[in-house]
């Protein structure tokens, strides 16, 4: 929960935290200083554009989302750096606020704003993506090693993105590829594939974090009001994103992809799987490609990242779910610095053994990632 | 189920109009004459295909051909006798001409058939239009809610649609919300996928996004007479809706300060859901815990979904329910949500 709403004390022995922490902490969120941050990284056109024109999405208002956050730029309220910026722009502060007290053995960046993959002019798309990831190494992933970058990516012109893919292939500092759940099209369409082909060509996984601003409704039933309906919607949003991947086939013709799901909890996992396994076989003759139930691809090629956390009010209801879910599943992320952060000592409200913890905590990630 | 005397309730039938013909007797002249100048005919929804197996079980299938669930006779046949029916509401998914359905309902099935009951169509996009429907049915007491689509213009908290809930509130009818789309958006928050599968596991993510705009709008607060019948939705995603729903309403609930308790205790008071289709688990044991985790053995309503194919021969019960839950399911919680079913010495026709 939000730092202005915790409702316990801070020091009482919490279940679920370690002595020493050691965490890979799968969602960072770095914020340019000013608009003009990228400027170093953007050729004389580009940089004219971001100042005469900027960002052009499908949101409506140029200061705000069009549901605003909880909280001013949607972040922690003690996470304003001191020395000035937004939060998550300043590398010392972040040191100082999450990386040492938190025990981020890794920590993986993800961009959201600039919102690379949402604009709508494609070539400014891709040279904020190269600009955006030329950034996230020099500013972030050369000067702290403990930090990974995203590559982001221009992914509403699939040829684009595939180059932007090849220029990074091989760097290091790079984890994974970044794209949000709401794309353009269900991301399993047909027209995505140029990506999944090189990721997997290169064995990057794919982190797909919750959001995106695609111009479609959030709700199948149109729009709805309020930031709760926001906040929530694009948690759901990421299962029929990953249902597209599955009913798509695409983990079906690239099966040692790997895909992680960034801040949509891991709740809904059993049932949803659950739901998708059962109309599979009721759907089986439309959909011939599918050669397994969902489950098999989901156990097999999806993470789940744990913020923000389900809490149950009995203990075993949380419990039961990660055993459904699979403690080789689920991997540790914060959301640092935005509102809903989850803090690493007090997220789990159930005892985890040593093992679990280790997985949930480190092991998956560093596995899946590729980490030292 | 414990008193197997009294028989289910089976919340969500689907009858089919076998073509427009059917309901030209009960147009009035203007559209009468629309509908045959124009050639208006196909009303069902795209989104459930009468051909697909999936939208009408094989051995339910009239052999003569016809649309599932288009003949009376086969209903008997294949529902109200084998699944012992004492009561079974019947959906009709038409999309427009809400009176002339209703009418046509009340006329060829409801008349022909004491175990049938009904929902009352209404046009949701012009919510003053619908309420005028609800009063004009309200006086039949075989019409027992009030039925909307999951997806269409709006999301169903909005107060463009307070006027059905007033409407329904006023004579204790519940609204049943039903799997569905008009595909006036597409059908997923990442646009619209290729296959029908994807557009049928995608009703529950409407349903999830559906209810929470119903308790944030504050619907509930608003018409606390009000209960909602969530149909062919499935049910076990709720524990984990409650408690990201929870969770983040603890967060940010200055911004709907009239919503003053936690959603799930609005859901446990106001929703309810019926039964098929069960996204059963792999094994019934862990359906036990998932019906446990839903806090409360009063929110299913049995269904079978008639004429849908969720399920094999007779087993519309999922695995894993104890006899006296499956009496709640198949008798209790139907006639504590539905008032006009407890009714004694209905008549056939009040007006």
């Amino acid at each position: 929960m939000s730092v202005d709403t915790l409702d316990r004390p801070r020091d009482g022995a919490a279940t679920g935290a370690q002595a020493k922490l050691s965490v890979i902490d799968c969602d960072i969120h770095p914020m340019l200083r000013s608009p003009k941050s990228l400027h170093p990284f953007l050729s004389t056109r580009w940089r004219d554009f971001v100042d005469s024109y900027g960002p052009h999405t499908r949101l409506p208002f140029l200061g705000s989302p069009a549901y605003p956050k909880a909280t001013p730029a949607l972040s922690r309220r003690d996470s304003w750096p001191p020395n000035g910026g937004p939060p998550g722009s300043d590398l010392d502060f972040m040191r100082e606020q999450h990386l040492d007290p938190n025990g981020v053995e890794y920590g993986i960046l993800q961009v959201l704003y600039p919102a690379v993959k949402d604009q709508r002019n494609l070539e400014f798309a891709a040279a904020l993506a190269r600009a955006v990831n030329d950034w996230q190494v020099e500013e972030w992933a050369r000067p702290e090693p403990r930090l990974k970058a995203s590559i982001s990516l221009p992914c509403e012109d699939p040829e684009a993105a595939v180059a932007e893919i090849e220029r990074r292939a091989g760097d290091k500092h790079f984890a994974q590829i970044f794209l949000t759940a709401r794309t353009s099209e269900p991301l399993g369409r047909k027209r995505y594939w140029p990506i999944f082909e090189a990721a997997a060509r290169h064995g990057i996984p794919i982190g797909i974090h919750s959001g995106g601003a695609n111009g479609v409704p959030l709700t199948p039933g149109g729009w709805h009001s309020f930031y709760i309906e926001d906040h929530f919607g694009n948690a759901v949003a990421m299962q029929t994103a990953l249902a597209s991947i599955v009913f798509e086939g695409v983990l079906e013709r690239w099966p040692d992809l790997k895909i992680v799901a960034v801040e949509a909890g891991f709740g809904w996992v059993p049932t949803w799987t659950w739901r998708m396994d059962r109309q599979w076989a009721r759907f089986r003759d439309e959909v011939p490609h599918v050669a397994h139930p969902p489950s098999t691809y989901i156990k097999r090629n999806i993470w789940f990242s744990t913020q923000p956390i389900e809490e149950t009010d009995r203990r075993r209801d949380l419990r039961d779910t990660l055993d459904w879910v699979g403690y080789d599943r689920i991997v540790f992320a914060t959301d640092y610095p935005h509102w809903d952060f989850d803090d690493p000592r007090y997220a789990f409200k159930v005892a985890l053994t040593e093992d679990q913890q280790r997985r949930i905590f480190t092991a998956n990630a560093r596995a899946v990632y590729g980490l030292a | 189920m414990g008193d197997t005397a009294f028989g289910f309730v089976d919340c969500d039938v689907h009858p089919a109009a076998p073509d427009m013909k059917a309901l030209v007797p009960y147009l009035d002249d203007y559209w009468r004459e629309t509908v045959v100048t124009r050639g208006i005919d196909g009303l069902e929804l795209s989104s459930f295909p009468p051909g697909a197996k999936a939208h009408g079980r094989p051995d339910w299938r009239p052999d003569i051909g016809g649309k599932p669930g288009s003949s009376l006779d086969l209903m008997r046949a294949n529902l109200l006798g084998p699944f012992d029916t004492r009561f079974a509401i019947l959906n009709c998914m038409h999309g427009a001409l809400a009176q002339a359905v209703n009418d046509w309902i009340a006329a060829e099935w409801l008349d022909k058939e004491p175990r049938l009951r009904a929902s009352i169509v209404v046009p949701a996009q012009d919510p003053h239009l619908a309420a005028e429907e609800i009063e004009r049915r309200a006086g039949d007491r075989r019409f027992v809610q009030v039925l909307m689509l999951v997806s269409h213009d709006m999301p169903l908290g909005k107060r463009h649609y307070w006027p059905i809930y007033a409407a329904a509130e006023k004579h204790g009818l519940p609204v049943a919300i039903h799997a569905g789309s008009g595909y006036r958006q597409p059908t997923t928050a990442n646009g619209w996928p290729s296959y029908f599968v994807e557009d049928y596991v995608a009703q529950s993510a409407s349903f999830q996004n559906q209810l929470l705009s119903l308790v944030a709008e504050g619907v509930f607060a608003k018409h606390p007479g009000l209960k909602v019948v969530l149909t062919e939705s499935g049910f076990t995603w709720l524990p984990s809706w409650t408690w990201r729903a929870n969770k983040t309403w603890r967060g940010v609930r200055r911004e709907t300060p009239w919503v003053d308790r936690p959603p799930s205790e609005i859901v446990a008071e106001h929703v309810r859901f019926t039964l098929q289709p069960t996204d059963e688990p792999p094994e019934p044991a862990l359906f036990e815990r998932v019906v446990d985790q839903m806090g409360s053995d009063a929110l299913l309503l049995f269904s079978t979904d008639y004429p849908h194919w969720h399920f094999d021969e007779d087993r519309a019960l999922p695995q894993g329910l104890s006899a006296s839950l499956v009496a709640k399911i198949a008798r209790d919680n139907p006639l504590a949500t539905y008032p006009r079913l407890r009714e004694e010495g209905l008549r056939e026709t009040v007006q």
